[in-house]
């Protein structure tokens, strides 16, 4: 077994942080280092916590640290933030609000940035998480980037989601249409000191009246918090781990988590197949070449890929 | 991927005045690093475990107060003995030319007073890229 991967499941933070790196980098043994410490994952629970820039998701964070580790949970966090698309460098500020814990042996935070990644988590977020995970961290904190409507890739990844909104977004009608609204399974109404915060809570309640009520159904819990006057916290807390169990009970949080493998299988297979094939056309003749004759009309984007996928599927051998 | 380059941006001490930390974080995630800013009064010890988990390659210190004789020195010691032997420190502030060579024995690289163009500070980085581990 590499060094690395006794450290990481020995929970050495030193350890647990160049693996993430390892990761984040796609280093070269980052594989080994995966299927090593494998074996040691899948006892933390995941909480998702994702909502808009600015609703409070991190200073919810850092409170839900505070009360786990009042409990003796040792709680990691990861924490994304947004890369620029033109230098590709990023300002990670998440851990601004929860720096309080730095000092806490049992709480360890990484920052991410999410590298071009568009679901509103980094595409390494989900092996950090194995790592987090054999590394003892009993609980697992994913805070997304600020997300509009469709960055949902948090819910591919966590047991629960906790979806933060606040007061000022819009009416109802936003609240009913497709995207992050779905991927909720517990709704925070966050800056519940504003005035508007009921009206947000009578809306969200409505809309998820909508919902088919089958022999499945378990209720959404909407909760009222103020981060800032840290209320509403203890309410966050009982009804999400009750909502955890009551997922569990009814076979929901096994199925979830088999269809987690089954999204990171695809992941990994049409990556690897990506990566060769492209490999595997360029090699044959520069990808400039073929863009001018696409650009020239001298043959389709589609009649392009199928002619290279054909022959592809003819010569290639493993190298 | 290609190695990112993680930089820690922290402010020890007593002072409130960021702007600086601020203005060298913003300039270096346009010159494509990922900077970490952790805010105003952090203790060297949490500086130490910022830069620990978030397995930087570098951190800019950056105090207005006076005291970086003693906290700077701490951070660096700090960082050594929890095993981050490859991190490379650097500080900014109001700091005197007096200071300038005690600090840098004590393993504080480069020191960047007001008035420095950033470009000194990314020439900096880059010329030391090279040492940082993987």
């Amino acid at each position: 077994m590499i060094e690395l991967s006794e450290n990481v499941i020995k929970g050495q933070s030193r350890a647990v942080a160049r693996a993430i790196s390892w990761i984040e980098n796609d280093h070269e043994m980052k594989e080994s280092l995966i299927d090593q410490i494998y074996p040691y994952c899948g006892k933390a629970v995941v909480w998702g916590i994702t909502g808009p820039p600015g609703s409070g998701k991190s200073s919810l964070v850092d409170h839900l640290i505070f009360r786990m580790r009042a409990v003796g949970k040792k709680v990691a966090v990861i924490a994304v933030d947004p890369s620029s698309p033109f230098s590709g460098g990023a300002i990670l500020g998440d851990r601004i609000r929860m720096q309080k814990h730095a000092t806490d042996e049992g709480v360890f935070i990484r920052s991410m940035a999410s590298r071009g990644h568009l679901g509103g988590v980094s595409g390494a977020t989900s092996d950090a998480i194995k790592v987090l995970d054999a590394a003892g961290y009993d609980l697992i904190l994913i805070e997304t980037i600020g997300v509009g409507q469709t960055e949902i890739e948090v819910m591919e990844l966590s047991d629960v989601v906790l979806l933060v909104l606040v007061p000022g977004l819009g009416d109802e009608i936003q609240a009913l249409k497709a995207g992050v609204m779905e991927i909720g399974d517990v709704f925070v109404v966050n800056k519940s000191d504003r005035d508007d915060a009921d009206k947000v809570r009578a809306e969200v309640k409505y809309i998820l009246e909508f919902k088919e009520q089958n022999g499945n159904y378990i209720e959404n819990p909407v909760v009222m918090t103020s981060a800032k006057l840290n209320e509403g916290i203890d309410q966050l807390l009982k009804d999400t781990e009750n909502y955890l169990h009551n997922i569990n009970l009814k076979g929901q949080l096994e199925a979830r988590r088999k269809l987690r493998i089954l999204n990171e299988i695809n992941r990994i297979i049409s990556g690897k197949i990506e990566e060769e094939l492209k490999t595997f056309i360029t090699q044959k003749e520069k990808l400039d070449n073929w863009i001018e004759k696409i650009y020239q009309k001298k043959c389709s984007p589609y009649s392009f890929v199928n002619e290279n996928f054909k022959t592809f599927l003819k010569e290639y051998k493993k190298p | 991927m290609a190695k990112k380059i993680r930089i820690l941006i922290a402010k020890p001490g007593l002072d409130g005045h960021d702007r600086g930390a601020k203005y060298i974080a913003r300039a270096l995630k346009d010159a494509g690093y990922e900077v970490i800013y952790t805010g105003i009064r952090q203790s060297p010890q949490a500086i130490c475990k910022s830069a620990i988990q978030e397995d930087v390659d570098f951190v800019g210190l950056s105090l207005l107060s006076g005291a970086h004789n003693e906290l700077f020195p701490e951070v660096v010691s700090l960082i050594r003995k929890e095993g981050g032997d490859n991190i490379i420190i650097f500080g900014g502030g109001v700091i005197p030319n007096d200071d300038i060579s005690y600090l840098k024995k004590k393993g504080i690289e480069a020191i960047f007073t007001p008035g420095t163009p950033i470009k000194d500070v990314i020439n900096f980085i880059e010329a030391n890229k090279s040492r940082i581990s993987h």
